[in-house]
């Protein structure tokens, strides 16, 4: 089961890499619905041998919204939104997949120095949720296109859940439970703010909304 | 007592959304206000028991608070019902633009500002850190519609903003919680609620590194929805789109319940001896956010952005005098209440002057005190009032940070702070007393506006208690607030 943790975190790292170097955009949700499942894997993974029905809900759960609901929640936002593409980010694709491998190596640095109390499922979490969180920050901040920022605060959301089911062991539910209510409220009113925008503005560029500037 | 805090306007709330009648929806929500106040009204009264199995707890760093938020909520209930009934329903041309636009239906508005009510309720009693933070997440999401309530590209800006900074910075604070589980589990190995109460009886055992990387988490996440600079930058863009009443409750009542959060988790740290580690953050916190306020609020062409400004200016004298603790704690708590009093009182009369003079803009108001004059005296006792003059409460509590700072011999802290308390009490009043005085401008609003009992009565009552408290300091009030700067380390 181990090996199968660390695979998982391995490849969740990739979604992180192939995201930043997209820009269609149906690829990036895509690619963010693999990560979903891939999460779903990594809550089972982490607690193999000792499955009980809390954890089986927390992944089913996780893979039905992350996996399922909000891909296809974005979907149709996309497609009321009429746009095929990131246009122009404030960071190129190249330079971005760049950025993100020196995240990934700077998230390393940082768990060599906070090493986890008794023996941890696998080496790789703290890494990887890290990685995967400064990965959303930076689709953030890059992307000029709403949906993207939603979709880069997904991503960030994604990487405190690793940490969340692979770490906290012992935390109580109510806060895994939290993660996936609070996460679908605020996908669920960001989905309505991006159709807002993309009807006031016939696109969802959020440099349009630069009125409000200093 | 305590879950019926948090389930009234919930259910009110709820009943808000299937009401047909605009009267009766507004009735629920003036019910629910003072439901809610007379319950917080009895704490003080008659401990309340916890509830939810102790989940929901009542302390000496909640109760100022709930009060707080009971009052306001309840004077910004009679302000808002005032205010629904100007706002017709139907299109509206912009104020700025020129464009038309709807508002958003008055059960989502009326609905959202109970639920809002009820996550606020629950954040100041959650005594469970995973609760805390799941309530904090609420607020944001429960205050996001009403940041959007007129639907145009402006507001819409505001929201995305608010939305997607707060929503970052409440990330950030979930995953310190989970650090403080790890700094929890690794002493005791066995499963950890993260119950403040708990954590606190057993800090030593907390494992240090991790304790300090969940501190500074949870203060930059909490921070963030707190509006302390560098992390402010939702704050004036929310404040100035959104409805005034909206206002008034986000700089009133919002800000204080992210502060709360920041003091439960400091609460920990100082059980577990590293009380002085984390001072050191507040402290240049709250003086980047006083300096950074101040020159911003030097130019401002905007009256509500001036004064959302103000409000991270505040926001940082609640951080530096924590930071400071001692005498400068027990300040930093009686201002919280202050400041709420004050900016909320402003900001309901910066809604009556947007109302009779259409505009936002600092340069195109003029003559206040002769068209609006009951708004205008109130404003410039707001103004002093906020800028911490004498006699309102705001300056003995700005005065016992001073004295705080002063003890400890820290000058050039004291220098710096009144320095920029000064630079921002000039700012202020040139900007709001050019707006009072002059002769108003002819063109604007044909009709005469007329100021109304609800427009007026509920700034004058916050006006008020600001000046009471600044006269005289109810015992109840200062034996709590005392209890709670124990709780915070001070001596």
């Amino acid at each position: 089961m181990r090996v199968l943790l660390d695979t998982a975190m391995v490849l969740l790292v990739f979604t992180n890499l192939r995201l930043l170097g997209l820009s269609r955009i149906n690829a990036s949700i895509r690619t963010v619905a693999a990560q979903g499942v891939l999460l779903g894997l990594v809550a089972l993974a982490s607690h193999a041998g000792a499955w009980n029905a809390r954890i089986l809900l927390i992944a089913a759960v996780g893979i039905a919204i992350k996996g399922v609901a909000f891909p296809l929640l974005l979907f149709r936002a996309l497609r009321a939104a009429k746009i095929r593409r990131e246009v122009e980010p404030f960071l190129g694709y190249i330079p971005s997949v760049l950025a993100g491998v020196a995240a990934f190596l700077l998230s390393l640095g940082i768990a060599a120095r906070l090493p986890l109390p008794g023996r941890p499922p696998s080496d790789l979490i703290v890494p990887t949720a890290l990685t995967t969180m400064l990965v959303g920050l930076l689709v953030i901040v890059s992307r000029k296109k709403a949906l993207s920022q939603a979709l880069g605060y997904l991503v960030f959301e994604n990487g405190i859940y690793v940490f969340g089911v692979g770490v906290a062991y012992e935390a109580p539910a109510l806060v895994e439970m939290g993660v996936l209510l609070d996460v679908f409220v605020a996908v669920f009113v960001m989905g309505i703010i991006v159709f807002h925008i993309a009807r006031e503005f016939d696109s969802i560029d959020t440099t349009r909304l630069a009125t409000l500037k200093e | 007592m305590l879950s019926a805090l948090v389930l009234i306007p919930a259910a009110t709330a709820v009943l808000c959304f299937f009401t047909r009648s605009a009267s009766l929806r507004r009735a629920l929500l003036l019910g629910a206000a003072a439901c809610h106040a007379g319950i917080s009204l009895a704490t003080w009264f008659r401990q309340p028991g916890d509830a939810w199995n102790g989940a929901l707890r009542l302390d000496a760093i909640g109760q100022p608070f709930l009060s707080v938020l009971s009052a306001l909520f309840l004077v910004a209930a009679v302000y808002a019902v005032g205010y629904l009934r100007r706002e017709s329903p139907g299109v509206r041309e912009d104020f700025l633009e020129g464009f038309r636009f709807t508002n958003a239906p008055e059960a989502v508005f009326t609905g959202c500002l109970l639920f809002f009510l009820s996550t606020m309720t629950l954040v100041i009693l959650s005594e469970n850190l995973g609760l805390l933070w799941i309530a904090i997440e609420a607020t944001t999401l429960s205050s996001a519609p009403l940041i959007y309530f007129h639907r145009h590209h402006r507001s819409l800006e505001a929201t995305w903003k608010y939305l997607m900074i707060c929503s970052v910075g409440i990330g950030l604070a979930l995953l310190g919680n989970f650090f403080l589980a790890v700094a929890a589990t690794s002493a005791t190995g066995g499963s950890v609620p993260l119950s403040i109460h708990a954590l606190c009886e057993r800090a030593a055992t907390l494992h240090t590194p991790w304790l300090k990387a969940a501190f500074i988490l949870l203060l930059v996440g909490y921070g963030t929805k707190m509006g302390l600079a560098p992390l402010h930058t939702w704050l004036p863009d929310a404040h100035s789109e959104a409805p005034s009443v909206v206002s008034a409750l986000l700089s009133g009542a919002l800000l204080n319940c992210a502060f709360v959060g920041i003091l439960r988790v400091f609460q920990i740290c100082v059980a577990a001896g590293l009380g002085p580690y984390a001072q050191g953050f507040f402290v240049w916190f709250g003086l980047l956010s006083i300096g950074l306020a101040a020159a911003f609020l030097l130019a401002q062409r905007d009256y509500k952005r001036l004064l959302a400004y103000s409000s991270v200016e505040h926001m940082g004298i609640l951080a530096l005098g924590l930071g400071l603790g001692g005498t400068a704690a027990f300040g930093a708590l009686l201002h919280a209440v202050n400041h709420s009093f004050a900016k909320a009182m402003l900001f309901l009369l910066a809604g009556n002057i947007l109302a009779a003079y259409h505009t936002k803009s600092v340069s195109e108001v003029r003559g206040v005190l002769r068209r609006i004059p009951v708004t205008g005296v109130l404003w410039i006792a707001g103004l002093l009032a906020i800028t911490g003059s004498p006699p309102f409460g705001t300056f003995v509590s700005e005065l016992l940070i001073l004295r705080g700072a002063l003890e400890q011999g820290r000058f050039w802290i004291a220098a710096m702070y009144l320095g920029l308390l000064t630079v921002i009490f000039i700012g202020m009043a040139a900007t709001m007393t050019r707006m009072a005085q002059g002769f108003p401008p002819q063109t604007a609003g044909a009709s005469e506006p007329r100021e109304g009992s609800m427009a007026i009565v509920p700034p004058l009552a916050l006006g008020l208690v600001v000046l009471l408290l600044g006269i005289y300091l109810p015992p109840p009030l200062d034996a709590v607030l005392h209890r709670a700067a124990l709780a915070l380390g001070a001596r």
